[in-house]
């Protein structure tokens, strides 16, 4: 199993919010997390990166056998987890071309590897960039300054396609975009796609889960994962609202 | 606020680097006796056998010196510095002057190794002719036969004297006169060398040139003196690079560097600027109390200043622009990092005299640790300037929670043609900024290093190429310590 989450609590400044969180990813899948605001779900995309100020009180993130908890978020990154960030930040004066060549370094140094050459390395921008439809000039700008909501979507799909994760987990990457920028970030998602990695994909709707079709949908209420299913419970749950949940919570 | 905390935590640990060129060089040195008097000065001039009228203007600084107090509005503390505890003249022993490398103490060469700066065949192929100053002396300047060709003078101080008299004579103390202030009184006084570079009319000269400089001697004040003349339509980039041994005691910095330009001239000084900036505790480190300024003598031309100020425990430094030409412009692009205990008011005048006089300020300040770090600026459009222009921006990044960030722009606009804008930001390295890039697997220290030359891009731009990524890694280094 590529991740497996066991009895997850987790809380921010003493309040618990994660209590008691069960979830397990083999390669080759696609799951959807769904459920209604302020239910956890960001805070479990952050426990398993490793964001500073989420506090694991008790229970277990393996990730590709070994428990994770104590490595660094940069660690985790290099072991090969993405997160595709619901708010992605700015960063002033710096390149996404300087960005990522930092980014791939780093994992190189980090698995002892050299250096990308520049050769290898524009070439792999141009083939990911297309994969994307992200315009050439919007690398050579500042990481997300200035960027629409579409573009730093776009712009995150780009740097997963770059950074090639095991685990990637999208964190709404479809709330404020068109359709048209949906249809691009699914299509960018499934090329992606193989039996060597995992995708996580929060979602608030069943928008984007006509695109990309998960093998399990899980429903989160609380804290918790309270209904888990194919895919068809994404459409149920569409239907029938979130309160039909909160009746089964 | 635990989020916070430990964001500062990091914040802290990351920044509290260490120096890097705090080596001693065992060089074999002739220093004045201890303390300052007229006997002092005498011992100085002649030292350097010096005419009769260059004494004089010394003996001038220093009794108007001892008329005036030191100056104390920046937002700086320090103890009072004892004038009578420093050497005010210390030179490597050698004869004369080397004429060739050969003739160089192979420990002052093995210094400047050290430094990064060779004076042979790696600047030859760089293309940088360099003037290297250790100390009190010019050690050796580089490159004079290909200058030579185009008419360029570049030389140190001292052989401006001796050989250039009449041009030292006319320039010096123009700009910055031995009345200007404190600290240029007293480097009028005992100034003992620096560099000194005429360009000829219509000549633009081919090659960067470069001074650097490096105190070596403990107790040892370094008063060096650069002059710049760019003749009608000259052009030169010129650069300025620094640095100083570890040392528990303070060291004072005290130059002064003049520029004129002529009509249609134009000159670009960058300064990197990385004296020993103390200890994390602020004990040492070199007080840097420099006046720089350029006179725009003539129509059409252009002053340049660009300057990334890593080092010194007191930086004190306002490089301005005198815009006297019409259509005369001045530039100012500065980053002046803070870390530990460091203090740093820097920032420019740009005074508008001719018409249609232009002027640029792109300050960004970096503050880490408890550090201080004040942009002071003045903008002085005078009655005759028609049309006159500036435009500054005064950024400010902090990081972590101890520092301090000030801004003091002054706009004094005597002309209702002329224009002045004026913009400032204060922003910290955020927390988000710091996890986004480390989920991309860059670490806390790299990602400080990368945020901040984002930051600092504008200016850094304006450096030539070499010098630029020198720049680029040393912000890193100010800036990196013990994670990990």
């Amino acid at each position: 199993m590529l991740l497996n989450i066991k009895d997850l609590h987790v809380s921010i400044d003493g309040k618990e919010i994660l209590k008691g969180l069960n979830l397990g990813v083999n390669n080759g899948e696609v799951h959807a997390i769904m459920g209604p605001n302020g239910t956890g779900k960001s805070t479990l995309a952050s426990a398993i990166t490793g964001r500073e100020g989420f506090d694991i009180d008790s229970g277990e993130i393996i990730y590709k056998g070994q428990n994770i908890n104590e490595l660094s978020p940069d660690e985790r990154a290099n072991e090969g987890i993405f997160l595709s960030f619901q708010y992605p930040v700015e960063i002033p004066g710096v390149s996404i071309t300087n960005f990522m060549r930092t980014a791939l370094n780093a994992r190189r140094e980090y698995k002892g590897e050299e250096h990308i050459s520049a050769g290898e390395f524009l070439k792999k921008m141009e083939e990911k960039k297309k994969l994307v439809d992200i315009q050439a000039k919007l690398t050579k700008r500042s990481v997300n300054e200035g960027f629409s909501g579409g573009e730093k979507k776009k712009n995150e799909i780009f740097q997963m396609a770059m950074l090639e994760p095991t685990l990637a987990i999208l964190d709404e990457t479809d709330s404020g975009l068109d359709i048209d920028a949906l249809k691009v970030v699914a299509n960018g998602i499934n090329t992606l796609k193989s039996q060597d990695n995992a995708f996580v994909i929060i979602t608030h709707y069943q928008r984007l889960l006509e695109y990309i079709v998960p093998d399990f949908v899980h429903v989160m209420y609380d804290g918790r994962i309270v209904k888990s299913g194919g895919k068809g419970l994404a459409v149920e749950l569409e239907e029938r609202g979130y309160d039909w949940i909160k009746e089964h919570a | 606020m635990k989020e916070e905390n430990d964001n500062n935590n990091i914040l802290e640990e990351v920044t509290s680097g260490e120096y890097k060129y705090g080596f001693v060089s065992d060089i074999d040195t002739e220093t004045a006796p201890v303390g300052l008097d007229e006997d002092t000065i005498r011992f100085i001039s002649s030292k350097k056998d010096e005419p009769d009228w260059l004494l004089e203007y010394r003996l001038k600084a220093y009794r108007y010196w001892l008329t005036i107090d030191e100056p104390n509005w920046a937002l700086l503390e320090h103890p009072p510095i004892d004038y009578q505890a420093i050497i005010y003249y210390a030179a490597p022993k050698q004869k004369k002057g080397p004429e060739s490398l050969d003739e160089v103490d192979p420990e002052l060469l093995e210094t400047f190794n050290k430094l990064g700066i060779s004076l042979d065949e790696q600047k030859m192929l760089a293309g940088v002719a360099v003037d290297a100053v250790i100390d009190s002396v010019s050690v050796k300047t580089t490159f004079q036969d290909t200058l030579a060709k185009h008419g360029i003078i570049f030389c140190s101080f001292s052989d401006a004297v001796k050989n250039h008299p009449d041009l030292v004579k006319k320039y010096l103390g123009t700009v910055v006169p031995h009345t200007d202030n404190y600290f240029a009184a007293l480097n009028s006084a005992v100034f003992s060398d620096g560099s000194f570079c005429y360009i000829p009319k219509g000549v633009r000269c081919p090659i960067e040139l470069s001074t650097y400089f490096r105190i070596n001697a403990a107790n040892t004040g370094q008063f060096e003196r650069t002059l710049l003349i760019a003749d009608e339509g000259g052009y030169v980039s010129y650069l300025e690079g620094c640095t100083a041994p570890q040392r528990d005691e303070n060291q004072l910095h005290a130059a002064i560097v003049e520029i004129i330009t002529h009509d249609n001239a134009e000159v670009k000084y960058s300064t990197v600027q990385n004296w020993y900036p103390g200890d994390k505790d602020g004990k040492g480190g070199i007080y840097n109390f420099v006046t720089k300024r350029g006179l725009c003598k003539g129509d059409n031309s252009k002053i340049s200043w660009t300057q990334v100020e890593t080092g010194s425990a007191i930086t004190w430094k306002y490089p301005s622009c005198i815009l006297l030409g019409d259509n005369s412009i001045g530039e100012f692009y500065s980053v002046a990092v803070t870390n530990n205990m460091q203090q740093a008011d820097t920032g420019t005048k740009m005074l508008h005299i001719g018409k249609n006089t232009k002027s640029t300020i792109i300050s960004k300040g970096i503050s880490a640790g408890k550090s201080n770090n004040t942009y002071r600026g003045l903008v002085r459009v005078s009655k005759k300037a028609e049309n006159a222009r500036n435009f500054s921006q005064c950024d400010s990044l902090l990081l972590g929670d101890k520092c301090g960030a000030h801004t003091f722009p002054y706009i004094k606009n005597n002309n209702t043609s002329s224009v002045v804008e004026h913009e400032a930001t204060t922003s910290k390295i955020s927390e988000d900024q710091l996890f986004y890039c480390q989920q991309r697997g860059i670490d806390t220290e790299k990602a400080i290093g990368l945020i901040v030359n984002g930051y600092a891009k504008e200016v850094l731009n304006q450096l030539p190429m070499e010098f630029a990524v020198e720049a680029q890694k040393l912000l890193a280094i100010t800036l990196e310590g013990s994670v990990g």
